[in-house]
């Protein structure tokens, strides 16, 4: 099998005279968390109820494991585990119940595999209460249980910490860094937060308005958009100086915000220092999310 | 496929959606068997007799004098002073006291809306709940088609629905056979009247044991709660709402109980499925809301009725976007 395991290509969904979905194109590889970006309202759920089968696309393909969703179905959803917004479940059964419930809608799952996935998500001690009963971490977990069973190659997780305490939050996104990379799953995650995918993920789409503006990895979008903010004395001068070194990004009354290249920035300091400029402070800023949007999409922003 | 069934009746199960119906109907039999046994006493008081041929006779009298002021129920008291006529005539007593008497007349006057409301219990949500959970993207995210996913859904309703009617008649014969006694069921009852333009028809007229009446009206019970059950399924599925789809069907078989008392001169009500709803009482004879409905037209109006639904229940439920 090759190693790519879930394929887009020129993705669209057109709902009245609307086009959500523009065009989208991308490919997963085995063992890869990818992320998807963007901000509300971008198109990350309608893309990923396409991917899942619950929205059917205006036009494009979508293959897990080399099976066309539209045409095989069954034999692609064998191989594709997910979550979509919340992990609703069935409050009025125990959690043992809903596992079985799917697990009997995928031929071969045995009980020693429900077991096995209640283990791998911690939840042995509470399987016979009722799911409404269960915090929202523990239904977070009983989803993932459940996306689990099927043994999937791809794993979909619609804002996997949504609603999540911060140790639930780093939980999280260390199981699905041990599902990355000693499962060998591909995982696509969906955020709407730059700092989560960030910590999770190897490579990011950027999605804005239905578009992919941008695929990259996590380390050339961060450092290409990184900035240093100097604070320096007497500021005209430094200001000047800078402005000769590199583009100046913003300034303000106290401060100066430049872009952050790692084996220039020494020389820049020297030349602030001999220049006789005290330099009070140099903060290294990673982007907010909502700097990297207006800067790639040109001026939307989050809500 | 036996396994999705499961699942589904699993589903119910959790719901508790049985044990609520259970104690609708056993409620409901409680007050029914004692009203009626107070009627009874009352009629005693008042005739002075238990000889149902002297009953049977004051019955005759008192409609007869009520039929000059009957307005447009002139031609139901005609048929039925008649057919009461009938059975006096033959000596058969329409109302042998006892479970199954009472279960005829129970079965007779829930067919056409008690019964159907329980059904809708269990119909009118059993995809919209799903949708308003939203374990519906779960549902349809397994590697099985959708197609097989709503009929396991609609088996599930078919069971579901013989489930209720069984429930019904056991806890009907449980309750009036201790409120009764436990006699009668060979009591002879006659069917096959018809009418035509308020004229009794007794030519088709036979006699036929109380127990085989009894099971003729619960298949036909059972085939009024499919078709009700079935069109609650298809609301289900157009709508998100479990209770937009509730009422909206109650509207329908209350409008049904109305139209059948007032559409006699609009004729081509007759095709509407609400209005042929009263299988049962061209079973025991009385008049039909439009001249000229037979049994056989109104089954086959019902499975028409049904068989679109389904028809239009699958088609939008395989295509339909889940947002």
């Amino acid at each position: 099998m090759s190693d790519i395991t879930l394929s887009v290509q020129g993705l669209r969904k057109v709902i009245g005279k609307r086009t959500i979905i523009k065009d989208l194109s991308f490919e997963l590889k085995r063992g890869e968390v990818f992320g998807f970006l963007g901000p509300n309202g971008a198109g990350k759920t309608t893309t990923i109820r396409m991917l899942v089968g619950l929205i059917k696309p205006t036009s494009g393909s979508i293959h897990i494991c080399g099976l066309d969703i539209s045409k095989h179905f069954t034999k692609a959803m064998r191989h594709l585990g997910c979550i979509v917004e919340n992990p609703e479940l069935y409050p009025f059964l125990s959690g043992m119940d809903n596992l079985r419930h799917f697990a009997v809608m995928i031929s071969g799952i045995t009980q020693s595999r429900i077991d096995e996935v209640v283990q791998l998500v911690g939840m042995q001690d509470r399987m016979n209460d009722k799911v409404s009963t269960y915090s929202l971490g523990m239904r977070q977990r009983l989803g993932i249980a459940q996306a689990l069973l099927g043994k999937p190659d791809v794993l979909i997780l619609d804002e996997p910490t949504n609603g999540l305490d911060p140790s639930g939050i780093r939980e999280m996104r260390s199981f699905i860094r041990f599902l990355a990379e000693e499962e060998g799953l591909t995982v696509l995650v969906s955020s709407h937060l730059l700092h989560e995918i960030q910590l999770m993920c190897d490579r990011v789409a950027i999605v804005s308005k239905g578009e992919i503006v941008r695929v990259d990895s996590v380390e050339a979008l961060l450092s290409s958009e990184e900035r240093l903010v100097w604070r320096l004395d007497p500021i005209d001068q430094g200001k000047a100086i800078l402005r000769e070194l590199t583009a100046i990004v913003n300034e303000t009354e106290e401060s100066v915000t430049t872009s952050y290249i790692e084996h220039e920035v020494g020389g820049w300091n020297r030349r602030l220092v001999e220049a006789g400029v005290t330099v009070l402070e140099m903060n290294r800023r990673l982007p907010a999310l909502e700097d990297l949007f207006l800067e790639l999409t040109g001026g939307e922003s989050i809500d | 496929m036996i396994n999705l069934v499961q699942n589904e009746m699993t589903k119910l199960m959790g719901k508790r959606r049985f044990m609520i119906i259970a104690i609708i109907i056993i409620v409901l039999l409680s007050m029914f068997t004692y009203a009626q046994s107070k009627e009874a006493e009352s009629i005693l008081e008042r005739i002075g007799t238990t000889d149902w041929r002297t009953e049977l006779q004051q019955q005759i009298v008192d409609m007869q004098n009520r039929l000059s002021s009957a307005g447009q129920w002139r031609e139901q008291f005609q048929i039925q002073i008649k057919q009461s006529q009938y059975y006096l005539d033959n000596n058969i007593n329409p109302a042998q006291p006892g479970a199954p008497t009472f279960i005829r007349g129970f079965v007779q006057n829930s067919a056409e809306l008690f019964l159907p409301l329980l059904v809708m219990i269990i119909a009118v949500d059993i995809v919209s709940s799903e949708r308003s959970m939203g374990t519906i993207k779960l549902l349809l995210t397994r590697p099985v088609s959708r197609f097989k996913i709503l009929l396991s859904k609609y088996i599930a309703l078919i069971l579901s629905v013989s489930i209720v009617i069984f429930l019904f008649g056991s806890l009907s014969y449980l309750v009036s056979a201790v409120m009764f006694g436990n006699q009668g069921w060979s009591a002879p009852v006659l069917t096959g009247f018809s009418s035509q333009g308020g004229e009794l028809d007794i030519s088709g007229v036979r006699l036929v044991s109380q127990w085989q009446y009894i099971i003729q009206q619960f298949g036909l019970a059972w085939f009024i709660s499919v078709v009700v059950g079935t069109l609650s399924f298809m609301l289900s599925i157009l709508m998100r709402s479990s209770a937009a789809g509730m009422g909206t069907m109650l509207a329908c078989l209350i409008s049904g109980a109305i139209l059948s008392n007032m559409v006699s001169s609009w004729e081509s009500a007759k095709y509407l499925f609400m209005v042929n709803l009263g299988l049962m009482d061209y079973v025991s004879g009385s008049a039909p809301p439009i001249d000229g409905m037979t049994l056989g037209f109104s089954l086959s109006v019902l499975a028409v009725w049904m068989l679109g639904s389904l028809i239009v229940s699958f088609t939008v439920f395989m295509r339909k976007d889940i947002y």
